[in-house]
């Protein structure tokens, strides 16, 4: 059944895209992962225009991460105080990130800053999660344990310290805002929440306690994804909500499976396939950069001046 | 209607020739109103006509004009970027062509030429301070792109009499046509020389919930963004509920 998208102005196939949601949404309930870092490329190798797909992958993430919010708060999982700090930072960088879009794409040139940055996270992670499954893997489990202290002695040294009670912390509040502010620009270019780049950081970095990591970084993304969902609404109109509302039917009954899937299977493995998964589509977005276009000509409406 | 007589006359204003029989060919649609619905997929439209007196007939429909920029990629450090890029304005969002005939027979280079009467003969306007001399290469484009889209259709359903006077053809509007006032133009022609014309107007608009949602999005877009968010929170929360009940 043909379905006409009315911000994408294309008709497309109302199947493919509950499929595509579903499979998102099966594969982000397995892996515990957000799906827009593989739904914002799914849409791109459909054919619907970079600009849409990132505005509605960051309208569909808002629906997402509440959701994901919502169960990780039940359970007092969520460092409000940090989160906070961090969606400050979000906002201002999901602005300057819009701003950029939008010169961009006047240039354009917004296509290719979108690609090449799915290539270099897609490919970055990818080959992370592949080695550190393979790693895990080869000594069969023994010892994934090696949670080394925090020694980052600049980033104690930093002013304007504040405490962070549920996470046990006291350290400098430009840490997490200059981590949210990163996490806005690549929302607001990418369609992204983010959470693949924020997760590791918040661990690693801040040395957050792994509990609260997740519902801490999802109650960032909820904000700074509904200010990129704003702002690219208003600078590019570029939101398509029957796109979003779709794929998000499809997600909800895919992550369903997909938790149940992820229960029974080994984690090393899951992040293994996953791995791969990752590093294929970084290979196909790579291939759209490097390999003689059919047509060296593209055409596109005027935006702007 | 108003409206189409006004078309009508302002079209009769900028031929260049001035027909000399009081209509001798006639022509109308199967449909004036295309709906783009949340189902579109693209629609067939029937033009038919009577002519009066024998004579080739050219079918012209014409989309609305658009602005579009056309940008040639160039191969910097192994990877494709666009460099060189043209706008044009006045491109037709939609062209489709349909004669009795081949056009070489039936007209003269300078009659196609005047009333830009097949795809290559399209006349867009060079936008800034783009290079005439250079904007070959990038009209080619912009045509071949457009007929690759379905666009542009030159000669898929040609005219066809029926029983002597009357005649027919059909153009296909694919799902990616652009909304706006399209027009159909008939032209007679005999030994080359106009006898005839008439044209009828087309009017593609979005209808239902997607023209809700596109108008809405353009019109009020700091509201649109809102009750984006608004209706995902919605979504957001009820799938929350359901996983808790489950």
């Amino acid at each position: 059944m043909q379905i006409y998208l009315p911000i994408a102005e294309m008709s497309v196939n109302l199947f493919i895209l509950l499929g595509m949601g579903s499979v998102v949404g099966f594969l982000s309930g397995m892996f515990g992962v957000g799906g827009g870092f593989l739904m914002t490329p799914f849409l791109i190798f459909m054919g619907v225009p970079a600009a849409v797909a990132v505005g509605t992958e960051a309208n569909q993430i808002v629906a997402a991460s509440l959701a994901g919010v919502m169960a990780h708060w039940r359970r007092g999982n969520v460092d409000f105080k940090m989160g906070g700090v961090m969606v400050v930072g979000g906002l201002a960088g999901s602005a300057l990130g819009a701003w950029l879009f939008r010169e961009l794409r006047e240039q354009g040139q917004i296509d290719l800053v979108i690609s090449v940055s799915f290539v270099v996270f897609l490919g970055l992670i990818g080959s992370l999660m592949l080695w550190e499954s393979a790693r895990v893997v080869l000594r069969s489990g023994s010892a994934a344990k090696r949670r080394k202290a925090r020694r980052h002695y600049w980033v104690h040294g930093l002013p304007f310290k504040m405490r962070f009670h549920k996470s046990g912390l006291y350290i400098s509040s430009l840490l997490p805002l200059g981590m949210g502010f990163m996490v806005g620009v690549l929302a607001s270019i990418m369609g992204v929440g983010g959470g693949f780049f924020l997760i590791p950081a918040m661990i690693y970095v801040l040395g957050m306690p792994t509990s609260v990591v997740i519902g801490t970084s999802l109650f960032q993304i909820l904000f700074v994804t509904a200010n990129v969902t704003l702002l690219h609404s208003v600078n590019n109109q570029t939101v398509d909500v029957l796109l979003a509302l779709i794929l998000l039917s499809g997600a909800v009954i895919g992550a369903r499976f997909g938790t149940a899937v992820g229960a029974k299977l080994k984690g090393e493995h899951l992040r293994g396939l996953l791995a791969l998964l990752v590093l294929g589509m970084a290979a196909r977005m790579a291939a759209r950069l490097l390999l003689t276009p059919q047509d060296m000509f593209t055409v596109s409406p005027l935006v702007g001046g | 209607m108003a409206r189409a007589l006004t078309f009508s006359f302002l079209f009769a204003l900028a031929m260049p020739f001035s027909p000399a029989l009081a209509q001798p060919v006639v022509a109308d649609l199967s449909s004036h109103r295309v709906a783009i619905t949340s189902s579109f997929a693209g629609e067939d439209i029937v033009l038919f006509g009577v002519r009066e007196g024998g004579g080739d007939v050219i079918v012209v429909v014409r989309g609305p004009p658009q602005t579009r920029v056309v940008r040639q990629k160039e191969r910097i450090a192994g990877i494709w970027v666009n460099r060189d890029e043209m706008a044009f304005s006045d491109v037709p969002g939609y062209y489709a062509l349909a004669a009795t005939r081949p056009l070489k027979e039936i007209a003269d280079a300078a009659f196609l030429a005047d009333n830009q009467i097949g795809p290559d003969r399209l006349q867009f306007q060079v936008m800034g301070d783009g290079d005439p001399a250079a904007s070959e290469t990038f009209r080619a484009a912009l045509i071949r792109s457009r007929q690759q889209n379905g666009l542009y259709v030159v000669g898929t359903g040609p005219v066809s009499y029926v029983g002597g006077i009357l005649f027919r053809t059909e153009f296909h509007l694919p799902a990616g046509a652009p909304v706006g006032t399209y027009s159909a133009v008939v032209y007679l022609l005999r030994d080359g020389e106009l006898v005839g014309f008439d044209t009828t107007p087309l009017f593609v608009t979005k209808a239902g919930l997607g023209r809700a949602v596109y108008n809405y999005a353009h019109d009020q877009p700091a509201a649109y963004g809102f009750l984006a968010i608004l209706l995902a929170l919605i979504a957001g929360w009820a799938s929350s509920m359901v996983y808790r009940r489950a």
